[in-house]
């Protein structure tokens, strides 16, 4: 997709001017950011874009961008997100959210689009709590994080994996980004959209309200020095040694695309000739 | 009973060929220029197991089962009592089985019914290749009058693809069976054959229909999970939709599958789901998404047997209460109801349409009994209603996608509008879209979409209304036939009924009903739930007459309303 000189709009023209809900600080202002910065280096139409979204702090995405969008229920954007970009393949189609929405009541949507492998990129802003409800444990939440009034002894329970989980459901392009690095988590978007198929670019979000000790992800992330892999078996032994703080591209694979034809070839009268006695 | 139809069982195991036979007597019965209908019944199994075929002949349109069954055809007796009481038999009845299958159960002799017991396995012994099954055909087209020519095309038809010698030992066993049908006096039994044309008849399940109207009515994407008994619409439009330049995702669960088309309607496609009560109570949350962001969308319900996995395979008529009430919040939404097989057709293609004008959610309402059965009908007239979004232009300036207006309608941008950029949103907004929780915006934007539904003319689509007299049957679905069978008899024998179907549930059109109610002294209501959903519906919505007395004739599935027990019911109180 070459950005042409007509059409070229500034990353802030894709920005709306409504005023976003989260707390200052938030690390969603720097991934809404870099999510306008991917669009204005593709030079992507706004009128051919949409952001789909779900329910949660990071699902507000849409109505901050000046593309079309759809803020649905919790945990669906992307079956939502599927259905727009099978009925109209020519779209950008982008699905924006938090941990707690993609992955706990929309785990199940999660898997399936991955190995749909229809043409979305899934940008998923993970700050490890709930922030909208105040302050409780998402499945990437440690075990032993003892600070919500609902898990006041910690979940005791595994995190969740969801570059793993990609990777294994069959996810085309795989990446991770720390939103203190807007510039690399644009790049990753950018190119996560480029890539054909389902392509998950998971953003380390702090949540400065609920989780302040995430200010030190600054200092933990640091980008990888393995390059990408286009072998699934590579980019899964990578994951064995993962500690969740490595930054950039994992995988980015050739698996085939979910994209049914919209090719007209008959009348609804043809079709009719079969009930004929 | 009624004259001029001819009601047959057929049951056996599974390898019998039981649907074999079914079908072909009743496409043979097509071909012969008459009507019928098909139902069908298996036991639990998946594969295998026991299973019968309901059919009813007539030179007339048939829309229901009838009273009674003029001949069991029972190829052996296994299991055969799960179904005794779905066939009612009588002395006037033939039983027909196999000598070799052993001594008939007394759950079936007791009705008085004449037992013939015939040497079928014997006489397929000597037709090589031959099966049971097509004996059978052959002795109950005799039976019902159906002309060996018009059996014969059928054959022909079925078997071309499997070879010569498929076909003639298919077309032997037919030649026996109307050897041995000679035996047994037909008389009372058969139909007239003369005079019947196949012309303009079509041979459609109701599951068949609803996805023919779909795509009539210009649904172009379609999500779905698989579910019994909705399956079928599903396996009719996969790959229908794709010819006609649409598609067909199968999604991973119902969550899924209603969010992927507000997504493929939000894209500017008209869409449609299909599933069954588990299904639609999967889907009520992002049905009221739906309602909320206004993204027209369409669901087909084929109800069964409730609640929770309740019977399967079975009609009833009680997912009324979810489909009207199911939703959170005020969400003033549109319910239909297709009222036979054929109407499966035209409420799908209108209720595409509604959906799409008024940009409204839109649950049709259909059930086991229309959608599994198959009928011969005339072929529904297209009623040319499409889907016709209001849209607004490339180009436009200043756009408010939830822009109040006198209709409660606002234009919709589609997603390559320049200048109509917007976000659909489940939070309640402002005119222009953007989330507010103030008072006001509220209560418009809650107007506004009550408002498109009610000051909306439906037109006459909203109930099919017959005959008159101050005895009035209302009814809704697959209760609408034995219904408007029942008003027909009593009609015949002097008592004046008049019936009344309601296709349009909600938005209820109140004041049309309590127009066509006034001065009704008696009122007969007519449905198949066990909490007599219907009436309540009834009581709730409109202001039935005071002085008329109210009766109900419930009952839940899974065994049909039969035409005589509702006529029984009029006579009784004329």
């Amino acid at each position: 997709m070459e950005a042409s000189a007509a059409r070229a709009i500034p990353a802030k023209d894709y920005k709306s001017d409504y005023k976003p809900v989260w707390c200052p600080g938030c690390g969603d202002f720097s991934v809404l950011s870099s999510i306008t910065k991917a669009f204005a280096e593709l030079g992507l139409p706004r009128e051919e874009t949409a952001v789909i979204s779900g329910i949660g702090c990071s699902s507000r995405i849409p109505a901050y961008t000046s593309v079309y969008g759809f803020h649905g229920v919790h945990g669906r954007a992307l079956a939502l997100a599927t259905g727009l970009k099978v009925a109209r393949p020519e779209l950008t189609v982008v699905a924006t959210g938090g941990d707690g929405d993609g992955f706990s009541i929309g785990g199940n949507h999660f898997l399936h689009a991955a190995r749909r492998n229809a043409d979305i990129t899934y940008v998923v802003m993970d700050n490890q709590v709930y922030g909208m409800t105040k302050g409780q444990a998402s499945p990437t939440t440690s075990p032993d994080w003892e600070k919500s009034k609902l898990t006041p002894h910690g979940t005791g329970v595994s995190p969740f994996q969801p570059l793993a989980i990609a990777l294994a459901s069959g996810a085309n392009y795989i990446a991770r980004g720390f939103s203190g690095d807007p510039n690399g988590v644009a790049r990753l978007i950018a190119e996560a959209i480029q890539h054909p198929g389902f392509s998950l670019v998971q953003v380390l979000s702090p949540c400065v309200t609920f989780r302040p000790e995430q200010r030190d992800w600054k200092e933990i992330t640091r980008e990888a020095t393995v390059p990408y892999t286009d072998d699934t078996g590579r980019a899964a032994r990578r994951l064995m040694t993962d500690d969740g703080f490595n930054t950039g591209v994992l995988f980015k694979g050739n698996r085939p695309i979910y994209q049914p034809s919209l090719e007209q070839s008959s009348t609804t009268e043809d079709l009719e000739r079969a009930f004929q006695v | 009973m009624s004259s001029n139809t001819v009601s047959i069982a057929i049951t056996g195991a599974g390898g019998a060929g039981v649907m074999t036979a079914g079908q072909s007597l009743l496409d043979a019965a097509a071909k012969a220029g008459w009507y019928g209908l098909m139902t069908r019944s298996s036991g639990p199994q998946i594969r295998g197991g026991e299973a019968a075929a309901f059919l009813r002949l007539s030179p007339r349109p048939v829309g229901c089962p009838d009273d009674r069954y003029d001949v069991l055809f029972a190829f052996d007796w296994m299991n055969v009592e799960r179904f005794s009481a779905e066939i009612p038999l009588d002395e006037k009845s033939v039983i027909i089985c196999d000598a070799a299958a052993g001594d008939a159960p007394e759950v079936m002799t007791k009705s008085g019914a004449r037992l013939v017991s015939l040497p079928l396995k014997d006489t397929v012994k000597s037709i090589p290749g031959g099966r049971v099954n097509m004996i059978g055909l052959g002795i109950l087209a005799a039976l019902s009058g159906v002309p060996m020519k018009a059996v014969d095309a059928v054959v022909d038809d079925a078997l071309a693809r499997k070879g010569k010698e498929a076909l003639a030992a298919s077309k032997a066993g037919v030649q026996a069976g109307f050897e041995m049908a000679k035996a047994i006096n037909v008389d009372e039994i058969a139909l007239d054959a003369s005079g019947g044309s196949e012309k303009g008849r079509w041979s459609i399940s109701g599951n068949e229909a609803a996805g023919c109207g779909a795509i009539r009515g210009g649904v172009r994407f379609v999500a779905a999970y698989p579910i019994t008994p909705a399956t079928e619409i599903l396996e009719w439009l996969a790959p229908n939709l794709e010819k006609v330049g649409g598609t067909l995702v199968q999604a991973e669960d119902e969550l899924a599958s209603v969010n992927m088309i507000i997504g493929g309607s939000f894209g500017g496609k008209p869409s449609l789901t299909a599933t069954s009560g588990p299904g639609l109570a999967l889907m009520t949350e992002a049905i009221g998404l739906s309602v909320a962001s206004e993204t027209p969308i369409v669901i087909v319900n084929v109800m069964r047997g409730g609640p929770s996995t309740g019977i399967p395979t079975k009609s009833e008529q009680s997912d009324l209460n979810i489909a009207l009430n199911g939703l959170h919040g005020d969400a003033p939404h549109i319910v239909t109801a297709a009222n036979s097989i054929a109407d499966c057709l035209s409420t799908t293609q209108w209720t595409v349409h509604l959906s799409e004008k008024l940009q409204a959610a839109a649950i049709v309402l259909s059930d086991q009994s229309l959608g599994q059965s198959r009928a011969i009908i005339d072929k529904p007239v297209d009623s040319g209603l499409v889907a016709e979004r209001e849209v607004v232009a490339d180009g436009v300036k200043d756009y408010n996608r939830y822009a109040v207006t006198p209709s409660g309608v606002s234009p919709m941008a589609i997603p390559g509008t320049r200048g109509g950029e917007y976000v659909a949103d489940g939070l309640e907004h402002s005119p222009l879209g953007r989330p507010s929780s103030a008072a006001g915006d509220h209560t418009i934007q809650l107007d506004k979409r009550e408002r498109k539904l009610t000051q909306f003319d439906f037109g006459d689509r909203w109930a099919d209304v017959d005959g008159d007299g101050d005895l009035v049957v209302i009814t809704w679905g697959s209760s609408t036939a034995p219904a408007a069978e029942a008003c027909e008899r009593a009609r015949a024998e002097g008592i004046s009924t008049r019936m009344i179907s309601l296709r349009l549930l909600t938005p209820a059109q109140a004041s049309r009903l309590e127009g066509l109610l006034k001065g009704v002294k008696k009122i007969l209501i007519v449905e198949q739930s066990h909490s007599k959903q219907f009436y309540r519906y009834l009581r709730a919505e409109y202001d039935l007459p005071h002085d008329a007395e109210v009766r109900v004739f419930k009952r839940p599935g899974p065994l049909p309303i039969r035409p005589g027990e509702l006529l029984s019911e009029i006579r009784s109180w004329s």
